[in-house]
């Protein structure tokens, strides 16, 4: 119990010296821009194959379960979108991408604490803290709606193909149930999730990272410990995000 | 000049560093000599402020290290040059971008005199040729030089190498060793070096500190240490020359 206080501790101090202005503005951009690619590009493929696969088995699934006919024919199409949107796009993607880019982030500020280039930055008088977490961060967050945005048209369309070929569902039905009731809402609940996960991702993994002692092997366990824990973070936001959206 | 007074080190139970106090002048080469494992890197670390000290003070031309803000250490680090005992070279960006680096974040240089400073550092330690190579394509001897190059390349007044030459051939050892020493006393600057090699000691040893068991066992220069007759220091001396001579 303490060890997690004394986690939580060290974590807000940590992000109060990464949440300073950078000490070289050109700097920061550059950064900025070249983690939009490796943490935000880089990311969207794999956005896309999972989604594409889930959300045909959600409407596989729905359509199977709602078949019977005291259920309007929009029904699948409906529930599907409302589940996409406001559960599985952000919360599925966000548990994959904290696997993906947590990973990638806490090792990579761990390799850089243990060669010693983290004491490097900071004896030269930089803050490294804000130089190397900050853009990290910023890149990741802003990423986010364009990750979620692209989930979410990757499920509905998987759904679409995937149930259509499987015979579960007619095109007409599911457009039809898709586009009732349309609420922007639902759109931006989504994104404000991604956003809030994306930073706990980024946040947590660089946590790890950055604070790694010893070796190798200590590398490696902060980056699954960076893995683990956003996911936990990121689980346990989700319920606080939806009991607060609803 | 650095002055240390009565600096102790503990890492939980462990203690590193138990009261070292010494003067390091400006203009010569301080060596801070002693066994793997004896706190040299430690020592260093503390003096720079990238570890804490449990106790003791460190003062910079005067300025003591424990009661500057924020705003002071920062300043106070961009006078410090630091050689990592491995290089420590930013591996995302190649040899000029590395020795740029520091340029890039605080001076107010432009473009081209950035260039020309990085392409006079990178001649000064004999690398002309190599500004587009990564580190990872670098020998351990060009990644100390490069290291080097970067550590100077800001004109620091303080200037600390963690064994610049541990792994080298004896050939580019004394080289690097030369070359620290032309430095330091070229920008009269402040310099420590870390190091376990013998002719390093013999070569440019103008400040001679010996590290035994976390305190400080000796000090004298490269003349006095040839007659001395600490116990450990000869031990560390003599076994130094038996794996030299095995090494043949
Ligand atoms: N962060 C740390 N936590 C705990 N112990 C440490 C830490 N850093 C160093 N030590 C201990 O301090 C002692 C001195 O280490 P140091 O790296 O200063 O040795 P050194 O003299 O530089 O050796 P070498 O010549 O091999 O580089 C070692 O016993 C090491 O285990
Ligand atoms: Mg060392």
């Amino acid at each position: 119990m303490k060890k997690i206080v004394d986690a939580v501790g060290s974590y807000f101090i940590l992000l109060g010296r990464v949440l300073r202005k950078p000490d070289n503005g050109k700097a920061f951009r550059r950064q900025l821009f070249f983690e939009m690619r490796v943490l935000g590009i880089e990311s969207l493929p794999i956005a896309c194959i999972i989604s594409a696969f889930v959300g045909a088995a959600v409407v596989i699934q729905l359509a199977a379960s709602l078949s019977n006919p005291i259920y309007p024919t929009w029904i699948t199409g409906y529930t599907s979108r409302k589940a996409i949107m406001l559960e599985f796009a952000p919360t599925m993607i966000g548990l994959v991408l904290a696997g993906k880019v947590g990973s990638r982030i806490a090792s990579e500020l761990g390799t850089m604490r243990i060669t010693e280039q983290i004491d490097a930055l900071d004896i030269m008088g930089v803050n490294s803290a804000n130089y190397l977490i900050m853009p990290k961060i910023v890149a990741f967050m802003l990423f986010s709606p364009i990750i979620v945005i692209l989930s979410v048209f990757s499920a509905l369309a998987g759904g679409w193909i995937f149930g259509v070929i499987s015979g579960v569902i007619t095109s007409y039905e599911y457009l039809d149930g898709l586009q009732l009731e349309f609420a922007t809402y639902d759109m931006v609940y989504g994104i404000t999730k991604g956003i809030v996960y994306n930073f706990i991702i980024a946040s947590v993994s660089s946590f790890r990272g950055y604070t790694v002692t010893g070796g190798a092997l200590e590398v490696g366990q902060a980056s699954t410990r960076a893995v683990v824990e956003s996911c936990i973070v990121l689980i346990v936001s989700n319920l606080a995000l939806t009991s607060i959206l609803i | 000049m650095i002055e240390i007074r009565d600096i102790y080190k503990k890492f939980g139970e462990k203690e590193v560093l138990k009261g070292i106090s010494t003067v390091f002048e400006t203009g010569i080469t301080n060596l801070v000599i002693g066994r793997s494992g004896s706190g040299k890197t430690v020592l260093v670390k503390s003096v720079s402020g990238l570890e804490k000290v449990t106790s003791g003070e460190i003062f910079y031309d005067g300025r003591q290290l424990s009661s500057m803000n924020e705003m002071q250490t920062t300043a106070l680090k961009r006078e410090i040059g630091m050689v990592f005992q491995g290089g420590a070279l930013f591996d995302s960006m190649t040899v000029a971008e590395n020795v740029r680096f520091p340029l890039l974040m605080f001076s107010k240089l432009s473009a081209a005199e950035m260039d020309k400073r990085v392409d006079f550092c990178l001649e000064r330690v004999d690398l002309p040729k190599t500004h587009s190579l990564y580190a990872s394509e670098l020998s351990g001897g060009m990644r100390k030089r490069v290291a080097i190059a970067r550590a100077i390349v800001a004109n620091p007044k303080y200037l600390f190498c963690d064994e610049p030459n541990s792994g080298l051939d004896p050939q580019t050892s004394i080289l690097i060793d030369k070359l620290i020493k032309e430095i330091t006393e070229e920008l009269n600057i402040t310099t420590i070096i870390n190091t376990h090699d013998m002719n390093s000691v013999l070569e440019i040893g103008e400040h001679i500190v010996f590290i035994n068991n976390g305190q400080l066992w000796w000090e004298g220069t490269r003349h006095d240490v040839i007659s001395c007759d600490n116990k450990e220091l000869n031990d560390f001396l003599f076994n130094n020359e038996i794996t030299k001579r095995a090494d043949l």
